[in-house]
């Protein structure tokens, strides 16, 4: 039983495994800490949104507006940087509020109206991304001597590699979330929720906190994700990351989370959000392959996970079947 | 008294595109001057007719998967790919006819991959469609090789930028098929096997509908819609663009069939009512464009309409207000049905 629930999660690790053994076959040299440190920088923001999407994506529900938020995020802190002299920490932490209220926001739209979260979030894709639009529509470069600082911080090991301080964040992003997920109670009602919210509502979790809760993360990491781009671009720009929920759902669900909602691992999205990078870098290698053979490659995956899910959820209530008589509708 | 119903069905809507359009009076005092230049017509009206064509034929399709619960978050890449393959047909010499075929089987079979993920794999309709809106682009970059394919076939342009009896073929196009749509699905029993998959699948299938066969055919025609669109936008500038193609605009498409009323959680549909939802948004864009605001407005004046038929639609809301209206009893129920004209989609329901 235990196997067969951690199953999705053995795939992707594997999947990662041996796409990264047959990488590094064809090319010796990604077998570096240089390509490791690269791994993790380039995919600091993405690595931290997804963290957010998948407790979205386990309480059963979607977020389609962190592309957006990150981008305001970016937006804002470019913009007040330039015409106030306030502290860029002062600066991270409004951010950090005004994502977290806005995603807050729409959780408890979602749960008071009674809305499809598909919607009510892509209401919220274009508000943030509009806001965004109105604050600057160019690029507004940050030079402040404290993002320098920032920017210079990181671990060097041998051969060259430097793990930056954004990838830091990330891993320690996900620490911080495998932790909420799998030992608070908070971590169990989101499960319950994606479980079924009538059965949930039953079982006394309180959906509403939970539900406003849920989407406060994703929209709270959402900017500090906005914050990490900011670092790693060095730049507001309103027109960036767009399309960034879309990579971020197929890193969750490559990491083995259902896309129905209380089923999945935190840590999985990890190595999701790793697979998807190893794909780039291998284009990136390679260099006769063209860039959109990433999006052809993620959907294909996307896919095949697809298709393992469902396949181990057909295989469930075939088993309970025959052990009980009953199926139960999944 | 069907054509009553009907008639109170899209008042809402007809409500605001007059408002909508009667702004675009104010701001600009010769919107609805429609004058005959060189045997084409010119003037904005037409041009709201025209630009919306593409978000029309979506919605088109659109509507009927929405209806049956479901949604197709892939049109935006499929317009990509069918563009960049009428586009590629064109360019190594075939006949435009031939192009537009092709592109039209690459459409249908992009609806029938989503439709088998949905029917017969039953996989969660945003979640099979997400696999092609990510994967799509960069098939239709594959296509086009990664270059923007430009054409200078006169028949392919015609159908984006030439006009038959004056009006821009793109108008023709989503107007005939539009009421051929709506025609077909209400003279038949079709639209009401397809509200019934939406209400509840299960019991429409033991009721004896075969709801795998609808569903597929729903999605093939969301895929064909969208591939008339991809080829329409691709005549009109002349060139596939695999990149940029009906990029976001699964969710105008999405934006118009909420706009028409229509419930995201399946369930009854009017195709009339999605077609008015399309031409509420361009009269929106046309708006923001002549009364000089700056476009970033765009997407946030899209929220709050967004918000607002959220506000109107939610069962919690339509709930109070049923009470607010059982509890006052003095006021005769019809003078309520113009005082709330929003509410009316509840009101058919009950």
């Amino acid at each position: 039983m235990i196997r067969a629930n951690h199953l999705p999660l053995l795939v992707t690790l594997v999947t990662f495994v041996v796409a990264y053994a047959l990488c590094a076959s064809q090319y010796p040299s990604m077998l570096s800490w240089r390509v490791i440190a690269n791994l993790l920088t380039d995919n600091a923001f993405l690595g931290i949104v997804a963290v957010g999407m998948t407790f979205v994506i386990l309480s059963g529900g979607i977020d389609l507006s962190v592309g957006s938020v990150i981008a305001f995020s970016g937006v804002f802190l470019a913009v007040i940087l330039r015409d106030t002299s306030i502290h860029p920490l002062m600066a991270f932490l409004l951010v950090m509020l005004i994502a977290t209220a806005f995603g807050a926001a729409m959780g408890a739209l979602i749960h008071y109206l009674e809305m499809p979260p598909f919607i009510v979030t892509l209401a919220g894709m274009f508000l943030a991304r509009g806001a965004a639009y109105l604050l600057s529509t160019d690029s507004v470069p940050i030079t402040h001597a404290f993002y320098d600082t920032l920017q210079s911080v990181y671990w060097k090991t041998g051969g060259g590699a430097r793990f930056r301080l954004i990838g830091g964040v990330m891993v320690l992003t996900f620490i911080v979330g495998v932790v909420i997920a799998h030992r608070t109670r908070f971590g169990q009602n989101v499960y319950a929720l994606g479980g079924g919210s009538a059965t949930s509502k039953l079982m006394g979790v309180p959906v509403a906190s939970t539900t406003i809760g849920v989407y406060a993360i994703s929209g709270g990491l959402a900017g500090l994700s906005g914050i990490v781009f900011s670092l790693y671009t060095s730049a507001g720009y309103s027109l960036a990351t767009v399309g960034v929920e879309l990579d971020a759902i197929a890193a969750v669900v490559i990491g083995g989370t259902l896309l129905t909602g209380g089923y999945g691992f935190v840590g999985g999205t990890f190595f999701g959000i790793l697979i998807m990078g190893l794909i780039q870098t291998y284009i990136v290698f390679d260099g006769s392959l063209s860039s959109w053979w990433t999006k052809i490659v993620i959907g294909g995956l996307l896919f095949a996970f697809i298709l393992l899910q469902k396949g181990l959820t057909w295989a469930s209530t075939a088993r309970k079947k025959a052990t009980t008589g009953f199926i139960t509708p999944s | 008294m069907i054509r009553h119903a009907f008639v109170r069905r899209i008042t809402p809507q007809l409500i605001i595109l007059a408002v909508v359009l009667a702004l675009n009076l104010m701001v600009f005092p010769d919107f609805f001057k429609i004058e005959l230049k060189n045997g084409r017509l010119f003037g904005y009206l037409i041009d709201v007719l025209n630009r919306g064509a593409p978000t029309a034929l979506l919605c088109l399709g659109m509507t009927l998967v929405i209806a049956t619960k479901g949604i197709d978050l892939s049109v935006g890449a499929v317009m990509a790919i069918a563009g960049a393959t009428a586009a590629s047909l064109v360019v190594d010499g075939n006949h435009w006819t031939a192009a537009v075929a092709g592109a039209l089987a690459v459409g249908a079979l992009c609806g029938l991959w989503n439709g088998v993920l949905v029917a017969i794999l039953r996989i969660q309709p945003i979640v099979a469609t997400l696999v092609l809106m990510v994967a799509g682009r960069g098939i239709a970059q594959l296509i086009t090789e990664g270059t923007i394919l430009t054409f200078l076939d006169p028949g392919l342009i015609h159908l984006g930028a030439g006009t038959i009896f004056g009006v821009p073929t793109p108008v023709l196009i989503w107007l005939i098929l539009g009421a051929f749509v709506a025609v077909f699905v209400r003279r038949t029993a079709l639209g009401m096997l397809i509200e019934a998959i939406g209400i509840n699948e299960a019991s429409s299938r033991l009721a004896g509908i075969n709801s795998r066969v609808l569903l597929l055919c729903v999605y093939v025609v969301s895929g064909i819609g969208a591939a008339i669109a991809g080829v329409i936008v691709a005549a009109d500038i002349q060139g596939a663009d695999a990149n940029n193609a009906g990029l976001w605009l699964e969710l105008d498409a999405i934006l118009a069939v909420v706009i028409g009323g229509n419930s995201l959680l399946g369930g009854r549909f009017s195709i009339v009512a999605s077609l008015l939802g399309a031409m509420i948004i361009q009269s929106v864009n046309s708006l923001i464009l002549l009364s000089g605001m700056p476009p970033e407005f765009n997407l946030v004046i899209k929220a709050l309409l967004i918000l607002a038929i959220l506000v109107i639609q939610s069962p919690k809301v339509g709930h109070v207000l049923y009470i607010l209206r059982a509890s006052a009893p003095s006021t005769p129920p019809k003078s309520q049905s113009i005082t709330k004209p929003t509410s009316s989609p509840q009101e058919d329901q009950s």
